[in-house]
């Protein structure tokens, strides 16, 4: 026999992440001229600005005696310990030392190689030697002027990898989010899934539907005149690991948007990274960036705070997913077929996870990814779907 | 002394020599061995004249080999005895060894970076050298040595490097400029330095003198080497008028004194942390500062020094051990 037959990775229920990628470690405007703690893949880092604005990430436990050092002091572009006062420059050097005239050479904190990006603060927790900057996710929207909008962070009780899930299928706004962007079309209509070596795209078209609040709300702040029937869309990209942009609007039926005329419509991106902290949590940086009215700080702020509101109710989904996972160790996951993006989603971080690991899960997990990659599935909704929704 | 930290066993999986006084050895621990960064050692328990002791090695290359970590090991005429121990290591030997310790690292991002190695310092700027041409960074390594038969790697490197790669053959009558050599690196530019005590101190003297920031000057410390050769010298200890201790040529004073029963604190053993620093009372002939924690002024003043590492030479040395009968308000 050829390998397993089974098209589900091993991996699932694993919580792990590669190390050899670059984390949203902070918004821009977290990251200030003070000490910020946080944990970063696994890692326990301590966060702050140089003197001329640039990022500076270090380990966050004192050479001598591992006492934390976000509980120090800032001085100039160093951080002193606030124990006993050795002082580690930005690049976790120690450059002074008490009661002595020379500096343990070997005395230094890890700094991580850091940039920012797309309003977010880089970490890169694996070999800094890999660290190249062209490898940040592209999130340029969240600070490209033909766009307009703002994000936050939410700190979660859920492996990363169950949000990669949530956001790979968007089924689940039928059911989570019926008051704002759900409905039931969504659990309706066919989508397809495409992949390429480290990203994969679900690509949904809702053609001639009813606008859900939150959409309707938005042509008419865009139009100016009550919405009618729409074409929406939802367009759903993942960049391996935890980096997921996905392109949703809505335009008036007939104005020609399924065939790339979005001119009538209104478009905007709803921008998500995952930084894992530990097994069963993360950070969850995201933000809602639109076309339309630029400069309408209303807007920004009204679709900001909406959006904040959506994903709370996933919070608490996710946070009782995680809590039931634990609860059975025993248990695997099965599959739907609206789970195919989570599935490539999943079997391109194992990918990145064969790179580092030798586990032979990762390896086979990966070499499925080879053997499938370019392919394009369409899933349909069938007969049965239809009738348990009640529609059709 | 038992040696302190988490050794685990390995196995020697091949020896070979690689130059006329060095010698090649692969060790594969039996947990596997583990990626390191470049510029690591391991520490491996030895036997100095039946007693235990460590001794660190810098591993070889980027990363393990097929499992094992490479060590390379000179023959030093007037060892401590460790290396002998390790030279002596055949194939299919069992030995002790930790697990890679990063002290020496690179630390990336620098516009230009200048590796200096004196003879067998060579060994963690072999890895160094791999990974700054890998990621295509400046950078020239410069190789001090007494002759071409004493440079293991030398083919490997020239090809790796080409004219990157400067060798100082005193044999051959070149000569390494330091000052030259610094004043050349870019002022934002990082020094690695791996060499005999000698080239440190003249490097770190010309690197002060042209006012470079102090820690981008990076140097591995093993303890090996001073500026004299080690000879046998006598100790005496405040308080214990009676005796002299004699520390023989292959055995550091801190070990001596502890053999005779005089208490001291330590932790490093190579010279760096200072806890094992005692007041000299009264020195007959020279002391052999081998350390990096005293300032060179301390060091010139003589009021103590660091017994993990330091030696007398032609003559004795008076110490006070800290030791108090009482407790004395």
């Amino acid at each position: 026999m050829n390998g397993d037959p089974r098209p589900v990775p091993d991996t699932f229920k694993l919580a792990d992440w590669p190390h050899n990628c670059w984390y949203a470690a902070a918004y821009d405007v977290e990251c200030r001229r003070a000490l910020l703690p946080r944990r970063i893949a696994g890692h326990n880092v301590v966060l702050y600005r140089r003197g001329d604005g640039r990022p500076v990430a270090l380990e966050n436990a004192c050479w001598h005696r591992l006492m934390p050092l976000s509980e120090g002091q800032l001085e100039d572009d160093d951080v002193a310990c606030g124990y006993h006062g050795l002082v580690f420059n930005a690049e976790g050097r120690c450059v002074f030392m008490p009661s002595q005239q020379t500096i343990n050479p070997s005395a230094r904190v890890r700094s991580y190689p850091v940039l920012e990006r797309h309003r977010f603060v880089w970490v890169w927790p694996g070999d800094p030697a890999l660290a190249d900057p062209e490898l940040v996710p592209d999130l340029h929207w969240n600070d490209d002027p033909a766009w307009a909008g703002d994000g936050g962070l939410i700190h979660l009780d859920c492996g990363y990898k169950l949000i990669v899930d949530n956001l790979m299928d968007l089924t689940h706004e039928t059911f989570v989010h019926g008051a704002s962007i759900g409905q039931r079309s969504i659990a309706e209509v066919p989508f397809e899934v495409t992949h390429g070596p480290s990203s994969a795209t679900v690509t949904r078209w809702m053609v001639d539907v009813d606008p859900p609040p939150f959409w309707k709300m938005q042509l008419e702040w865009k139009r100016g005149e009550p919405a009618g029937r729409v074409d929406r869309w939802q367009i759903i990209h993942f960049q391996a690991p935890s980096t997921v942009a996905i392109d949703v609007g809505v335009a008036p039926t007939g104005t020609g948007a399924p065939e790339g005329d979005r001119s009538e419509g209104v478009n905007g991106y709803v921008l998500n990274t995952m930084t894992p902290e530990t097994p069963r949590s993360c950070h969850y940086f995201w933000a809602f960036a639109r076309n339309y009215s630029l400069t309408d700080q209303r807007i920004t702020t009204l679709i900001r705070d909406g959006v904040a509101g959506v994903f709370a109710e996933d919070e608490t989904v996710l946070a009782a997913q995680q809590e039931a996972i634990d609860d059975h160790p025993e248990k695997e996951f099965y599959n739907l077929n609206i789970d195919g993006g989570a599935m490539w989603a999943r079997r391109l971080i194992d990918k990145l996870m064969a790179e580092e690991d030798h586990d032979e899960r990762y390896r086979r997990s990966a070499q499925e990814a080879e053997r499938h990659a370019g392919a394009i599935t369409q899933v349909e909704a069938t007969e049965a779907d239809a009738q348990r929704l009640g529609v059709g | 002394m038992s040696p302190g930290g988490h050794f685990a066993p390995a196995r020697v999986r091949a020896v070979h020599d690689v130059a006329s006084d060095v010698r090649m050895i692969e060790l594969e621990p039996s947990s596997g061995a583990r990626a390191y960064p470049t510029g690591s050692h391991i520490d491996i328990a030895v036997e100095v004249e039946g007693l235990p002791d460590v001794r660190s090695y810098s591993l070889v290359g980027e990363r393990p080999l097929d499992g094992a970590y490479r060590i390379a090991v000179k023959d030093v005429a007037d060892s401590r005895g460790g290396s002998r121990f390790v030279r002596a290591l055949e194939a299919e030997s069992d030995v002790e060894v930790s697990d890679p310790k990063s002290h020496f690292e690179l630390h990336y991002g620098r516009p230009e970076y200048l590796l200096i190695a004196g003879g067998i310092g060579i060994t963690p700027l072999v890895g160094m050298s791999h990974a700054l041409a890998r990621h295509g960074r400046p950078f020239r390594l410069l190789w001090a040595a007494r002759s071409r038969a004493q440079m293991p790697f030398l083919d490997e490197l020239s090809e790796l490097l080409g004219d990157r790669l400067e060798l100082y053959v005193s044999e051959e009558g070149n000569r390494l400029e330091l000052g030259q050599q610094i004043d050349q690196l870019h002022p934002d530019g990082e020094l690695y330095l791996c060499g005999p005590l000698r080239m440190r101190d003249a490097a770190q003297r010309a690197w002060r003198e042209r006012e470079r920031a102090r820690e981008q000057l990076r140097f591995e410390t093993f303890a090996s080497g001073g500026r004299f050769p080690p000879e046998e010298f006598v100790v005496r200890v405040r308080d214990r008028d009676d005796q002299e201790i004699v520390v023989p040529r292959n055995r550091t004073m801190l070990d001596a004194l502890g053999d005779h029963g005089v208490e001291l604190m330590w932790d490093c053993r190579r010279g760096e942390c200072g806890l094992c620093q005692v007041a000299v009372l009264e020195a007959e002939g020279e002391l052999d500062h081998r350390d990096v924690f005293l300032s060179e002024e301390q060091q010139a003043q003589g009021a103590s020094l660091l017994t993990c590492v330091s030696r007398a030479v032609r003559g004795a040395v008076t110490i006070d051990s800290g030791f108090r009968p009482a407790w004395t308000r």
